[in-house]
């Protein structure tokens, strides 16, 4: 019989999605492509804040969506129809993108002259925080009626995520949510994100967090 | 599910071990997991026995789970606490100022293997 070998193999689990991410983050950067990874709770407004950012950016910037819910293709649907690529990537079940399927979703959006891509992963704030996708940057979206101790709830997706949009503030008056306290709190995980209170639904703010971005994208262009 | 996709990143991770050092069959692999990390391990090694099923590399595989303690740092006073007892307040000061030390992890520990 063949010898039993002990290996040690002392790795995290994620290592290798990490490197996968990284390789992917280089490779876009170098086709001088923004990938934005956006994440939160279901119904928290991914896609009613993504078609107002559509909106207000699409003469200026190229952009494609990437959807990815664990089972339907609505919100693909809904993207579509303000006219830009949009793509239904499917998790096969999984509560999460990684790197690879990030790959894949990409490879479907052919996403040769884009300058933006905008991912909506799985609305869940446990498991896409884990996963690096190769995103040029981490975004998440904390809706009013959530609460504002939300980021002590989920240390890790605001510890990973530089810039949270705090969406329907236009019911803040129904909610006992306090702005000042969530700040605070976003800052003990994550001492340099940047905070954009908005509301998908009436537009406040979103010329705000518009402006962010295409500042983001051009530095990430430029910098090739 | 979020431990399957776990069982996964593990797999494909060995295969590449597997392929460096020349193994054909992986007995055993051991996993070291934070008490903090959201993983749950039973629902881990039933995910690993349905996907080992389906990958000749890891049939007749085991999972062992290993769990390591979570431990809590308070700026506030100074001290260490255990995590998973006092959550985010520090039982020593009161102070919300704190930030986990270790409890987090997720490690492929080692594996056994002809
Ligand atoms: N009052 C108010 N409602 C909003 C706002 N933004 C979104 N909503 C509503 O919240 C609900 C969910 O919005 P979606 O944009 O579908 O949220 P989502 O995060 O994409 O949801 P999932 O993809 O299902 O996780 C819808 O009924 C929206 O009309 C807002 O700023 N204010
Ligand atoms: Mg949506
Ligand atoms: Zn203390």
């Amino acid at each position: 019989m063949e010898k039993v070998k002990i290996l040690e193999i002392k790795q995290s689990v994620f290592a290798n999605n990490d490197a996968q991410a990284a390789a992917l983050r280089e490779e876009l950067k170098s086709k001088g492509i923004y990938l934005l990874n956006l994440m939160s709770s279901p119904g928290s407004g991914k896609t009613t804040t993504l078609t107002q950012l559509i909106g207000t950016l699409k003469d200026e910037l190229q952009i494609g969506v990437m959807e990815a819910d664990i089972d339907s293709d609505v919100d693909a649907k809904t993207i579509a129809a303000t006219g830009v690529k949009a793509i239904q990537l499917h998790t096969g079940g999984m509560c999460h993108l990684d790197a690879a399927m990030t790959r894949q979703g990409l490879e479907g959006l052919d996403p040769g002259e884009l300058d933006l891509v905008i991912l909506e992963n799985v609305g869940n704030l446990v498991c896409p925080a884990e996963f690096d996708t190769g995103a040029s940057s981490n975004c998440m979206i904390l809706s009013v009626p959530e609460g504002h101790d939300k980021p002590l709830k989920y240390p890790l997706m605001f510890q990973v995520c530089d810039t949270v949009i705090i969406n329907k503030m236009d019911v803040q008056p129904y909610f006992d949510f306090d702005l000042d306290k969530c700040t605070e709190y976003i800052h003990m995980r994550n001492p340099k994100a940047r905070i954009f209170p908005i509301s998908a639904k009436t537009g406040e703010g979103v010329d705000a967090l518009a402006a962010w971005l295409k500042a983001e994208v051009i530095t990430w262009k430029g910098e090739n | 599910m979020h431990e399957l996709g776990i069982v996964f990143h593990v797999m494909d991770t060995l295969d590449d071990v597997a392929k460096d050092n020349g193994l054909t069959q992986i007995q055993s692999v051991t996993l070291e997991i934070g008490e903090v990390s959201t993983v749950v391990g039973d629902y881990l090694i039933d995910c690993w026995q349905w996907a080992a099923k389906k990958r000749p590399l890891f049939e007749n595989s085991k999972l062992l789970v290993q769990t390591l303690e979570a431990v809590t740092h308070c700026d506030g006073c100074g001290k260490d606490y255990g995590t998973v007892a006092h959550g985010r307040i520090c039982p020593y000061c009161g102070s919300e100022k704190t930030w986990l030390i270790k409890g987090n992890e997720l490690n492929i520990k080692e594996i056994s293997a002809i």
